[in-house]
């Protein structure tokens, strides 16, 4: 369908637009110059943002069905009845596929990136990105523990690691290279972590700094359009920003075109202190450094009040909080690469610890002051469910928003995080940026059509129902928690798919996924390389290993050629 | 000829890929590597339906496909409750559709794990689920446990693959370095080869696995000379040896499942897995019966946040074990009809809810003749999945695997037929 968004306010960063008034025209599912619409969609006095990015959630694969099975209470909340064809779902912090669809596209989001794919399993998280109807999904693959990684870093032989990473996105449909606490996941199979980037994984002779910094090199080398991506070591831990700087350090004359990191859940990584009980925010010194280093982009994790499930790779850590908590306790190792672990959590907002994380995330959005180098994200169901992205944006949008919180919570908050000291606001313009546009940027996707409104883009685009020259945003925090919770309409690849929060069309997502480029020599030598131990590591033979072209029936390849 | 490799035994939970099969003008010749149960499946001289069915006057009528499919439309558009049984021996692209038929009439769906491991899924919900891929097995475990079952009659080929016979990379020596532990109520063939048998009185698995954990807890003091027919000193030495153990692993099966105490025995074996990892490393796995037992939990925990026993009758998913399971829900007698695809219940179900069954409409798909068939009234043959049909399978580890197509067949896949089916009885319903 031809369609026109007639006299919206749009904020297209990208391309410089900040609060317009514009017609946008689409056709083919494309945005175009002009053409004949068929349909005129009113936006007069309509917020016109490109259609959100979720850098880092985890709504596909083994380990978000493992916390389904885990928390069947989990689904007795968020009931969607089946309608019109519309599927029917449950869930909160942990909704089925159907419905997690369904709610991101209300919002007015229309690509989300699944943060971790474990490759022997990756069919499955394709299996459940296939399920999950309208956004667009991709994959980062998990690399931080990989056998074969490690060997290939300790022997220095970043040729063969270059190639193997290529042969692993390419034989997992997967978009980029993920580390979960490198090294320490790999010491979790014998019930072990690391203490620092310097300590050896035990029996691979290698360092997580090693890891880190091979990995930052070969990605790089491959052209792939994201950076590493990385959950630091030490999630959690009181004191842990050292490490962070440490890790952040590590590739700071690596940066090219783009960052040569993107540091996810990064108010996870931010704590001062020696013990829980002195545990304070440590926001000030991880935004001084980025604020001063171009290499770095990196999410919020914020928290948010109120029951969720914890689920990372990181093996570990989630044992860890489970000593603390107590509650329930699912974990998964993967052979030869990875591991996960799940917990049910409630972050307190009589709790000091709770209170001080729900500080740093806000503080990181607020203190790094570029916003191309800070996104919104919950680490979707980690820190709370994407669901809250629109408070997220109001507290960032308003300083009054935030005093009002902070006197309702623990008031630890007041002493061992400074939120309530900063006065800084964003406005429309980094909000559009922190959701959508500084995404695509990170993620190499602007130069693939999204996060963007030019010509050619992607026709994935949201429309709220508030006019930002009619609100202020810092007084008026409610109208935009209200207009960002349901947008006006989504429309996606030029179809609108939501209206008023009402699911219009479900249409299938697409499957983004890299394929960089592998000399057909090179390629062979790492396929030999890999089928010599594969029989004796794993369970499931090498050629059954792949995700074949049946789990990726929409695909969207990045072909990466090397000129 | 043509030879393939690195099949996939669609049989049991282990789902071996390394199966090695000769076809010659679309015949087997030879199956290699699989053990006796995964051979004669996938050989399967049984017999098999030449045609679809409707049964009519008392007798089974040769029909169409295409008849077939409509009469079973007719039946389920026509109905105010159907129960959806079966799921475990098929493919999960079958079983998404069936969910999502379950859904478009208004259903109940449930999966054999009702009957089998439904209790360790209760118990996973209160306390967890401490797992791993069984490669992390095979390359560090120096101490296996098997408890309430017998893997080399059900499961044959669990040991040499997985845990106890192959060399792993840290485990150079395979089975030298490893120990092995069987813990039953009889000496059963895997009893006899273990390093170690420990034999618990029936029904008293709950009270032996509270003894290892008030041990390990450091209550050595309180146990009495002897817990369910074992001494306390053989208990005390096995808690050495699981807090000693490099990578411990311990799988159980329906001994502990279906015994007294039921989801309550594994509940307790998983908080004593729990309890271990604050000294070792240590890990739990169910030995899963049917192939793709697994995969229907997966598929259907990410369709509707469940893992079976799904009832849609309200319009969304609403699961309540003892309730919305198979045998409550026939039991209860409010069915119009009953479908089943790759599962037999009539062979394992009890007698009172058999004769329920003989009360409804009872549509049946499957590639062999078996106990159900005599109830049904419409039997929609199908390929064979992982020899004349492929998709995906999910081991009892959870990782997925594709099975493969090597005969050709003019049979429909589940997935055909079920993509068939849905589509008329939503013409149906719109209609
Ligand atoms: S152990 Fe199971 S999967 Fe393996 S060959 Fe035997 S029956 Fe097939
Ligand atoms: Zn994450």
């Amino acid at each position: 369908m031809r369609l026109q968004i007639k006299n919206g306010v749009v904020f297209d960063p990208l391309n410089g637009i900040s609060g317009e008034v514009m017609d946008i025209f689409i056709e083919d599912g494309k945005i175009v110059e002009e053409c004949k619409a068929e349909r005129i969609i009113d936006a007069s006095g309509k917020l016109v943002f490109p259609g959100g990015i979720d850098i880092h959630a985890h709504v596909a694969g083994p380990k978000v069905t493992s916390g389904r099975i885990l928390r069947p209470e989990d689904h007795r909340i968020g009931v969607e009845k089946r309608w019109n064809g519309i599927h029917s779902g449950t869930g909160f912090s942990i909704p089925s596929t159907r419905v997690t669809g369904y709610r991101y596209a209300r919002m007015g989001y229309t690509t989300v990136i699944e943060a971790a794919m474990p490759p022997l399993e990756a069919k499955h998280t394709h299996e459940e990105m296939v399920s999950i109807p309208i956004i667009d999904n991709a994959a980062l693959t998990l690399f931080g523990n990989n056998w074969n990684v490690m060997e290939l870093v300790r022997n220095e032989d970043y040729d063969s690691l270059s190639s193997f990473i290529a042969w692993m996105l390419r034989t997992t449909k997967g978009f980029g290279v993920k580390l979960v606490n490198p090294g320490g996941v790999e010491n979790w199979g014998w019930g072990k972590d690391v203490d620092s980037i310097h300590s050896k994984v035990l029996h691979f002779d290698v360092t997580p700094a090693e890891i880190i910094r091979s990995l930052a090199i070969v990605n790089d080398r491959l052209k792939l359009p994201h950076s590493i991506h990385i959950h630091f070591n030490n999630l959690g831990h009181p004191g842990n920003y050292e490490t962070t700087l440490e890790s952040m350090k590590l590739v700071e004359d690596l940066k090219g075109e783009r960052q040569s990191m993107h540091a996810t859940h990064l108010q996870f990584h931010s704590y001062g202190g020696e013990k829980w009980k002195d545990m304070c925010s440590k926001s000030e010194e991880i935004a001084k450094y980025i604020n001063k280093h171009e290499h770095i982009t990196a999410d919020m994790g914020q928290v948010i009040f109120g029951d969720t499930t914890t689920m990372t790779s990181d093996g570990p850590m989630e044992f860890s909080l489970y000593k603390l908590s107590g509650r329930k306790w699912s974990n998964h190792d993967v052979e030869i690469e990875t591991g996960a672990g799940i917990i049910p959590v409630f972050y307190s907002s009589k709790n000091a610890v709770n209170s001080i994380q729900w500080a740093i995330g806000l503080e990181l959005g607020l203190l790094i002051e570029d916003p191309w180098k800070i996104f919104v994200s919950t680490d979707h169901p980690n820190g709370g469910s994407f669901l809250f992205y629109p408070y997220i944006i109001s507290w960032l949008m308003s300083e009054k928003r935030r005093k009002r919180t902070i006197s309702r919570i623990h008031q630890a908050v007041n002493s061992r995080a400074i939120l309530g000291s900063i006065d800084k606001e964003r406005d429309f313009n980094d909000i559009c940026i922190m959701t959508r546009s500084g995404p695509a940027r990170a993620l190499g996707l602007h130069k693939y059509g999204k996060g963007h409104l030019g010509v050619g883009a992607d026709a994935d685009i949201a429309i709220y129902d508030i006019d930002p020259k009619d609100v202020d945003p810092s007084e008026e925090s409610n109208k935009i928690l209200k207009a960002f919770r349901l947008t006006h309409c989504t429309i996606k690849g030029g179809e609108i798919v939501s209206r008023g929060g009402e699911i219009l069309s479900s249409v299938d997502g697409k499957t983004i996924w890299c394929n960089p480029y592998l000399r057909n020599d090179e390629f062979e030598k790492i396929r030999k390389r890999i089928e010599r131990k594969f029989y004796l590591n794993y369970t499931v033979s090498l050629s059954n290993y792949p995700v074949f072209d049946a789990y990726v029936p929409n695909p969207m390849e990045i072909r990466i050629e090397v000129s | 000829m043509t030879l393939h490799t690195d099949v996939v035994c669609p049989f049991c939970g282990c789902l071996c890929d390394d199966i090695a099969v000769e076809v010659e003008n679309n015949e087997i010749i030879e199956v290699k590597n699989a053990c006796e149960l995964g051979y004669s499946k996938i050989v399967n001289h049984l017999e098999r339906y030449r045609s679809p069915m409707i049964r009519e006057n008392g007798k089974l009528k040769e029909v169409s496909y295409d008849d077939a499919i409509e009469k079973i439309a007719e039946i389920l558009s026509s109905s105010k409750r159907v129960l959806y049984y079966g799921w475990s021996n098929t493919t999960c692209e079958a079983q998404k559709i069936g969910i999502h038929l379950a859904e478009l009439t208004g259903g109940v769906i449930d999966n054999t794990t009702s009957v089998c491991h439904g209790p360790s899924v209760l118990a996973i919900h209160n306390v967890g689920y401490p797992g791993t891929t069984l490669g992390q097995v095979k390359n560090r475990a120096n101490l296996i446990i098997y408890w309430g079952c017998n893997p080399l009659a059900a499961h044959p080929r669990h040991l040499s693959r997985y845990t106890t016979y192959p060399r792993g990379f840290f485990r150079q020596k395979g089975y030298e370095q490893r120990y092995l532990v069987v813990i039953d109520v009889r000496e059963t063939d895997t009893a006899k080869i273990a390093n170690k048998f420990i034999k618990v009185r029936p029904n008293s698995d709950y009270a032996v696995i509270n003894a290892l954990r008030a041990i390990l807890r450091g209550h050595e003091d309180v146990i009495p000379p002897e817990v369910g027919g074992v001494p306390k000193e053989e208990l005390v030495k096995l808690v050495e040896r699981m807090k000693s153990a490099e990578f411990g692993a311990l799988f159980f099966g329906l001994g502990l499942t279906m015994s007294r105490g039921r989801y309550k025995n594994i509940e307790n074996a998983i908080k004593l897995v729990e309890d271990l990892n604050r000294y070792t490393k240590f890990t739990l796995t169910p030995m899963r019966g049917h192939y793709n037992v697994t995969g229907f939990n997966l598929v259907c925990a990410w369709e509707t946040g469940y893992p079976y026993g799904v009832d849609f009758s309200k319009g969304y998913p609403w699961y309540n074990p003892g309730e919305t399971t198979a045998v409550d829900v026939l039991l209860r007698g409010d069915l119009d009809a009953l479908f089943v695809m790759g599962s037999d219940p009539a062979a394992n179900f009890p007698k009172e809810v058999l004769k329920k069954m003989s009360e409804i409409p009872v549509i049946l798909i499957d590639p062999f003749p078996n106990v159900t068939s005599s109830f049904a009234d419409v039997i929609v043959p199908s390929a064979i999945n992982g020899v004349e049909a492929e998709g995906t399978a999910y081991r009892m580890d959870s990782v997925p695997i594709r099975l493969r197509k090597f005969i050709e067949t003019d049979f429909l896949s589940d997935e055909e037929i079920m993509k068939r089916i849905y589509e008329s009885v939503e013409r149906r319903l719109k209609g």
